[in-house]
């Protein structure tokens, strides 16, 4: 019997991980590895309160997040490629054209 | 009169302002005579509207009134566009008709080169709109409609010539001058209204008729009195409002004729009779008035002395005679006061439509010192102005005669200062007077330059071909005709008293009930012949002293102005008056104005505040701007920490 | 109280890949310890209860979408991360701003909240109960997700090709794509 929120605390840590992931790193590809960690961090939120609440719905919606994310990466990976095909780093930092 | 007549009244002030209508919108395209066909025409529609009703007058049945149109309801307050019409209007209706439709005729002459020919027809018609509208009136708002108007009119025609630095200020000064009187007689209006509730002249008169006289300090009807006089005095340019009256003389001729001698400044006069029931249930504001008038009849007349300028002469003559007419008002001679209202509209009408002929004929010179000979060139302009002259010494039997003296008369019978200060203004009167005339006519021979044959717009323009002086045309000789002959017999009407009675049922019905009418003694008479015989004498005074001083001995002047130094620089330079107001108030307000309102508020605070905003505003976004680096992670680090912000904030509203 | 040891034991194992992931220098070794991350996950999810999602994470999730992910690595031959100088704001800002967020999350969660206990395999999830769902009352979303993969390769498909490649489709040059991409992975 462990507490439930002990499942939430363990996504929350992986969230925070992803997030410090997304602000520290440099690489294009890591950033991106750092999301995919976000979000299995929230599916696993979303797993446990479906236990909690008995809504099974809750397990269905991991199921679209994963769907979405495959489709996410797919689009990401691309354009991370078209951009090194142009840019030919993949240094996040060189990336900053868009600016004022 | 039938009532249908009646209704036509309204007519009388609104043919005039059709003419200015149509003369101001069409005229620009319009040619001179279908210009001159309009202004006239109209013009002498109200003139000849205005003798059908002098013809169907009856005593009887006076006063008529007409109602056009309703106006203004508040509560209990009401003011309609009402017409009334008794004699005290008749008369002035008569007279502005009369004198303005000749004056009409003169400038078509005497305009006839000017470029803005239609602005100027249109401008007087429109002038004779508002002044019959003001006599016409049958309450005080109406009344101020018309006040106003003229003062309006009156600057535009003065600023007529507007390009002219001189003209425009003069405009500017004479428009600023009656605002200040203006202001009086608003606050005597809204004294009324508070105390009163109406501004209808009999529903008014009737609530003032049963109060007895203020005679102890200063009530509610010796304020409106005074307060009145504010406003006459600004309008009628007496002491100390008559300072716009000789700059107005910037203006064309006619317009110096028609507004600055014949009508506008008389409705200071013509409000002072038609509110003499206030006055005289206020001695202390009636003896303001007689005074003001008396102090201002010998100022101006001494200051006339040493002008130069023709039309500067007339014009301080004006305020003098004005001043007589707000004596005889001051002293309860109201009917007298109309009476020279009426004669000294035709003789000093008179004397400016001939200055102005003598200045057209002369090619624009207004300085006498540079005139002199001209009764050879000009014998009818001389003749008339000579007749002019006569009447306004007083000389009999003109009409300035009679009506000056009546004044005279009455003052002597208030108060001997009065009349004192009466004879000896007469006496400085006939003086200028004849002096002009030597100046002007007298002499062997012209002093001054040949007229050029083609030259610039000066005070009027004219492109004569001639190398000295000529008779101006029949179109402007005739209207000096006419007057001249009214000033010869136009005071007969006073003979007998005729003309007192006729105004009697406006004047003396209103006497303190109670007060009974004096009666005349056997004395009385002797007394009369009296004091005419010295006015007269004291009028041929002047004449003779004005002759030895300019025609006999002309390098007397010199020497004497020179004895007296600073005495007569002084006089010349009208006492310094204009400088004093200009330290006093025009420079402080200017000032002021310029440092405070302008400099200080309109820049440093309106301006400021939009600038400053503006600037701001781009120097917080040219900061700001940077916050979009292109850098993906420093949007990713603004996000977390917003996001955390949002978190705390959340759980602290929980755990609350 | 296996409960408990088993959830400890797996769940350490997510926390010792999320932090390698930070750790490591070199992407390739982030990908793996992703790939680790998703494994214990699906464990966590088992022992809730939610074997299909648990199966489903190790198939499609660490089986495809990590593989793809170490392709692009490989493709693109990406090295060590360089130090560049970055964004001072993110470090500044961002990381206090995260980690305080995510205390008090903890916090709240550890202390505040009534947290009922889940035993083992508290909401099962078996492949019946879920296509009973999930062709059921969710069909709409499902259909609409499998366009959006749909479009997703589309996508793909264009951003990721070379830009002349597209007009010389026709003449089936993809020999010639190699040697470019081979010399693009230069070390800078």
């Amino acid at each position: 019997m462990v507490p439930l929120s002990y499942y939430l605390v363990l996504g929350g840590i992986l969230f925070v991980c992803g997030v410090l992931g997304f602000l520290i790193k440099r690489n294009i590809i890591t950033i991106f590895l750092s999301i995919e960690l976000m979000l299995n961090g929230v599916n696993l939120s979303f797993v446990a309160f479906a236990a909690q609440w008995h809504a099974l719905s809750g397990q269905v919606f991991v199921f679209f997040v994963m769907v979405v994310a495959a489709a996410e990466a797919a689009v990401g990976l691309a354009i991370i490629i078209a951009v090194y095909r142009t840019r030919e780093t993949l240094n996040v930092d060189q990336v900053n054209l868009l600016k004022l | 009169m039938t009532p249908k007549l009646l209704n036509f009244l309204w007519l009388v002030p609104v043919f005039p302002l059709a003419g200015a209508a149509i003369n101001g919108f069409f005229g620009r395209q319009a040619s001179k005579k279908a210009i001159s066909a309009v202004a006239l025409g109209f013009c002498g529609l109200a003139f000849l509207l205005a003798l059908i009703f002098a013809a169907n007058f009856s005593s009887a049945s006076a006063p008529y009134t007409f109602d056009l149109a309703h106006w203004l309801r508040s509560g209990d307050f009401r003011v309609d566009f009402s017409f009334y019409l008794d004699q005290l209007s008749l008369v002035m209706m008569l007279v502005v008709t009369g004198v303005g439709f000749l004056i009409h005729i003169y400038s078509v002459g005497y305009m006839w080169e000017d470029d803005g020919y239609y602005r100027f027809m249109a401008y007087l018609n429109l002038f004779m709109f508002f002044m019959l509208t003001l006599v016409l009136a049958k309450n005080y708002l109406m009344m101020f409609i018309g006040w106003e108007g003229v003062g309006l009119a009156s600057y535009l025609l003065i600023g007529y010539w507007f390009i002219k630095d001189s003209a425009s200020s003069a405009g500017k000064k004479a428009f600023i001058v009656n605002r200040i009187g203006d202001f009086g007689f608003l606050i005597a209006l809204f004294l009324m209204i508070k105390h009163f509730g109406t501004l209808d002249f009999p529903s008014l008169f009737a609530k003032i008729q049963p109060l007895s006289a203020e005679t102890a300090g200063v009530g509610l009807l010796t304020s409106i009195g005074i307060l009145l006089m504010v406003g006459a005095a600004g309008k009628s340019a007496q002491i100390p409002l008559y300072v716009w009256l000789p700059d107005a003389m910037e203006g064309p001729t006619p317009v110096s004729a028609l507004i600055h001698a014949a009508t506008m400044v008389t409705a200071g006069v013509y409000m002072v009779a038609r509110s003499h029931l206030i006055f005289e249930r206020a001695p202390t504001a009636l003896t303001v008035v007689a005074i003001i008038g008396t102090l201002t009849a010998l100022f101006a007349a001494t200051i006339g002395i040493a002008q130069t300028d023709i039309k500067k002469v007339l014009a301080y003559s004006t305020v003098s005679q004005l001043g007589y007419m707000f004596m005889a008002c001051g002293v309860g001679a109201f009917s007298a006061g109309i009476f020279h209202l009426m004669t000294h509209a035709f003789f000093k009408g008179l004397l400016f439509l001939a200055a102005g002929s003598v200045i057209h004929g002369i090619g624009g010179e207004q300085d006498m010192r540079k005139m002199g000979g001209l009764r050879l060139y000009m014998p009818w302009t001389c003749g008339t102005m000579f007749v002019a002259t006569l009447a306004i010494a007083g000389i009999p039997p003109l009409a300035g005669f009679w009506s000056k003296d009546e004044i005279l008369a009455r003052a002597f019978d208030a108060n001997w200062v009065y009349w004192l200060f009466g004879v000896v203004t007469a006496f400085i009167t006939s003086f200028y007077m004849f002096r002009l005339i030597y100046l002007t006519f007298g002499g062997g021979e012209y002093r001054g330059a040949p007229p050029p044959d083609a030259h610039a717009h000066d005070s009027h323009g004219h492109g004569h071909g001639h190398g000295e002086p000529h008779e101006s045309p029949w179109v402007m000789l005739g209207p000096l005709v006419i007057l001249a002959a009214l000033s010869l017999v136009g005071g007969f009407v006073g003979l007998g008293n005729h003309f007192e009675h006729f105004l009697d049922p406006v004047f003396k019905a209103a006497a303190e009930p109670g007060l009974q009418e004096p009666a005349r003694e056997a004395g009385e008479k002797t007394r009369e012949y009296l004091l005419m015989g010295v006015s007269v004498s004291v009028a041929l005074l002047g004449w003779i002293l004005a002759h030895v001083l300019y025609s006999s001995r002309p390098q007397l002047p010199a020497r004497i102005a020179e004895r007296l130094g600073r005495l007569y620089k002084a006089v010349a330079n009208k006492y310094y008056v204009d400088e004093l107001y200009a330290l006093l108030f025009v420079n402080p307000v200017v000032d002021g104005s310029t440092t405070i309102l302008w400099k200080g508020i309109d820049q440093g605070v309106i301006d400021a505040t939009v600038n400053n905003s503006a600037d701001s505003a781009r120097h917080v976004s040219d900061n700001l701007r940077h916050m979009q680096s292109g850098n993906l992670r420093s949007y990713a680090g603004w996000v977390a920490a917003g996001g955390a912000v949002v978190i705390a904030y959340m759980v602290w509203m929980g755990v609350r | 109280m296996l409960h408990l040891i088993l959830f400890l034991f797996f769940g350490a194992i997510c926390v010792a890949g999320a932090i390698n992931l930070l750790a490591q220098s070199h992407p390739i070794n982030s990908a793996l310890s992703l790939i680790v991350v998703m494994a214990s996950l699906a464990a966590e999810y088992a022992l809730l209860g939610a074997e299909f999602v648990a199966a489903v994470q190790v198939i499609v999730y660490a089986g495809a979408v990590m593989v793809l992910f170490i392709f692009v690595i490989m493709l693109l031959n990406a090295g060590k991360e360089e130090r560049t100088k970055g964004s001072r704001i993110a470090i500044l800002f961002g990381v206090p701003g995260v980690v305080i967020g995510g205390v008090l999350i903890a916090w709240t969660l550890l202390f505040r909240a009534s947290a009922a206990s889940v035993p083992i395999g508290a909401e099962y999830g078996g492949p019946y109960r879920i296509a009973k769902l999930l062709f059921g009352q969710f069909l709409l979303p499902f259909e609409i997700t499998s366009v959006l993969i749909l479009i997703a390769i589309m996508g793909a498909v264009v951003l990721a090709s070379r830009p002349d490649a597209v007009a010389k489709r026709h003449d089936a040059e993809t020999p010639k794509a190699m040697p470019e991409l081979v010399g693009a992975g230069k070390e800078r």
